[in-house]
């Protein structure tokens, strides 16, 4: 008897599972792969046009600041419009973690988002190169509270920037990643500013705590060899970098900016060779690596810090780089956080202990607010591989019935997938 | 031709020149936290290293080509792009792309690929009859005979010989010097086959230059039109050590197969 129970028990398991998952029809059921393969194309959400009208703006946001030689190249503050000819919503979309507007991600929502009758704002993500040298009031990110802050001055100056040429009905926010966090904090600051008042805000695959994200990031590399040495992690670079050459052939545009490593594993993929689950591991790592130290590196530069360069050496724009790439390969973010971001905060700001400043950058040290609006929905996966399992139950517990968790998807994995466009467009259109 | 590269030569230079003053420190440099001599070790070669003497040199080439690219290339590109049909683009590409496939016969044969010259000898026989002069790719279609990619600097690497150190051409962008020989090679043989073609129109002198030169123009645009490259949008900060790796990967690549 007991043993039919058993059975009884197991087949509903089974069976409700099995319906859910039919439910969803994003198949890819490995966090790992999910997050670097992303969303096959025949299952991307199909209403997006394939061309797109934008206009590349430039902002000057702080006219007094020089800009140092060095990163001569960014002169002002890039964003890109989509406009409507009609009144319409206008969106924001924050990009994650060291990513611009010109990432393929970024690329998808403005397309999305345009092509469902809004306007599109999109901004690079306070960790990015741009954003940091023109835009950054300390030019040090990673502290979410102040990044929030020197957003929403870029979008106000934006908004300046473009009131008399679009009709703006009302405004709306969404950001995926660490932009789905900011864009949590963003929306607490326009409480009190006021600006844009926004209606509704999507984030997407946010992290909880941006340090213990960054540290699953930083441990991934990790699973290339629990002893990594900077000689194995250079080893190992080198043989991703060195698939480049098929890649290219494959392709008749790699995407050159980090993600450009996950193509390789595309192209094992292709061939029906499944790479080892470290080396995914490892290659989500690298690619949050390469886009933390140019982050790092940009950071060091401008608040001539130390940390890498000597304090008070001025490079020049043909000076070899060379050597401070293979130094920030070493930094994880966690060191950046110890040894530039905290005291660089802390000199500021007396009073301040490490743990308060990394409470601060979390989504805890807002879950009144988070808790008490209704115009912020959520959108996330249950493997979600940048959340802990108490921070998906903090998630769960917060949003309440304004999350949608999907079964499957890793990070970001599925943010191109048809239900979920459907579902943000859904809900900025109802 | 030959005024047109000595002024874009100039303003380089000009360019080039203004960009070199050196930069005035005001206080002593304190060491840095995480300092190069600890963490690179002068007797290994790194994965992102590569073989470039002329450094300073490149990257004031790689920087003036990014704001000539800004300020020129791309802004004519993009009124090119706006003023002709997609098709007609196409057409134009196809085009070029089936005159410039004397490159890959030539280095097809001097390499023995033969399999590579007959396909590049079959494109260019159906593309230029039943693809009206180039302007359609036939061969192309229905999964056929796709396009062959080979050149002087790979002929040369095929025979052995080094990359030697790498090199940005003005407006053109990264090479080294061997592929750089090879492109004035490929352009030499090129030239020489508009010219014989050329003559073959009974044009006056004038003409044949001033066609010489807008086919030139028109080639080059379409060539940029092609490309989607754009400086410093890989979002890197280390954008000239990337790019000067993945260049000397592909064509180490390329000369492989």
């Amino acid at each position: 008897m007991k043993r039919l129970v058993l059975v009884f028990i197991c087949a509903v398991i089974v069976g409700f599972s099995g319906t859910q998952a039919a439910a969803y029809d994003y198949k890819v059921d490995d966090p790992y792969v999910a997050t670097i393969v992303g969303t096959p194309d025949v299952l991307e959400w199909k209403e997006v046009p394939e061309e797109i009208d934008y206009e590349l703006m430039g902002l000057k946001v702080f006219p007094d600041r020089p800009t140092p030689d060095v990163f001569w190249y960014q002169r002002e503050f890039l964003y890109t419009l989509s406009y409507q000819k009609q009144a319409a919503p206008l969106i924001f979309v924050i990009a994650g973690t060291g990513s611009s507007f010109y990432s393929s991600s970024m690329i998808f929502l403005q397309k999305a988002f345009w092509g469902a009758g809004f306007h599109v704002i999109c901004l690079s993500s306070p960790t990015q190169m741009n954003f940091i040298t023109t835009a950054s009031a300390t030019c040090v990110p990673g502290n979410i509270v102040e990044d929030s802050q020197d957003l929403y001055r870029v979008m106000t100056k934006a908004w300046e920037q473009v009131k008399d040429r679009i009709k703006v009905s009302e405004f709306y926010l969404t950001g995926y990643s660490l932009g789905a966090s900011q864009a949590a904090f963003v929306s607490k600051l326009d409480e009190e500013k006021r600006v844009f008042n926004f209606k509704k805000v999507c984030m997407v695959n946010p992290s909880v705590s941006l340090y213990t994200s960054a540290k699953i990031l930083d441990d991934m590399l990790l699973e290339i060899n629990p002893n990594l040495t900077p000689e194995i992690f250079d080893r190992w670079f080198n043989e991703r970098i060195t698939k480049f050459g098929e890649i290219y052939r494959m392709m008749k545009e790699p995407q050159l900016d980090h993600d450009f490593l996950y193509d390789a594993y595309r192209l094992l993929q292709k061939k029906g060779q499944t790479p080892r689950r470290e080396n995914m591991a490892g290659m989500i790592g690298t690619v949050f690596r390469l886009a933390s130290s140019t982050m790092i590196f940009t950071a060091d530069v401008m608040a001539n810090y130390g940390l890498i360069v000597p304090k008070n050496r001025v490079l020049g724009s043909a000076d070899s780089l060379t050597d401070y790439f293979k130094v920030a390969n070493h930094i994880s973010f966690v060191d950046y956080f110890n040894d530039f971001l905290y005291p660089y905060s802390q000199s500021r700001n007396p009073g301040l202990t490490k743990e308060a400043l990394i409470e601060g950058t979390s989504l805890r040290s807002i879950e009144p607010y988070l808790r008490n609006t209704s115009k912020i929905i959520l959108m996330d996966n249950e493997d979600d591989l940048i959340l802990t399992p108490q921070d998906m139950a903090f998630l769960k517990d917060v949003f309440g019935s304004r999350a949608k968790i999907y079964p499957r998807g890793g990070h970001l994995g599925n943010m191109t997938f048809k239900d979920n466009v459907a579902y943000m467009i859904d809900f900025f259109k109802s | 031709m030959k005024r047109a590269l000595c002024l874009m030569l100039l303003t380089a230079f000009i360019f080039l020149a203004g960009c070199g003053t050196a930069p005035v420190r005001k206080e002593p440099e304190i060491p840095a936290k995480y300092p190069v001599s600890k963490y690179v070790k002068p007797d290994v070669t790194y994965a992102i290293d590569a073989y470039d003497p002329w450094e300073p040199m490149n990257r004031r080439i790689y920087n003036f080509n990014a704001i000539f690219d800004n300020y020129v290339f791309l802004p004519v590109v993009s009124a090119y792009e706006f003023v002709l049909p997609v098709f007609v683009q196409k057409g134009i590409t196809n085009f070029f792309n089936n005159l410039t496939e004397v490159t890959n016969l030539t280095n097809s044969l001097l390499q023995f690929k033969f399999v590579k010259a007959v396909n590049t000898f079959g494109r260019i026989c159906i593309n230029t009859t039943v693809g009206l002069g180039g302007l359609i790719d036939v061969a192309t279609l229905n999964d056929g005979i796709t396009r062959e990619d080979e050149d002087f600097g790979q002929t040369l690497g095929f025979y052995g010989l080094g990359p030697g150190p790498y090199l940005v051409l003005p407006i053109l962008g990264p090479s080294n010097v061997r592929d750089t020989t090879g492109l004035v090679v490929d352009s030499v043989v090129y030239s020489m086959m508009i010219g014989q073609l050329i003559g073959h129109l009974g044009l006056d002198n004038t003409q044949e230059d001033v066609l010489n030169y807008s086919l030139t123009a028109v080639y080059a645009i379409d060539k940029r039109s092609n490309e989607p490259f754009r400086y410093f949008k890989t979002g890197s900060a280390f954008e000239y050590d990337l790019i000067r790796k993945l260049y000397l990967i592909k064509r180490q690549f390329q000369i492989n197969n």
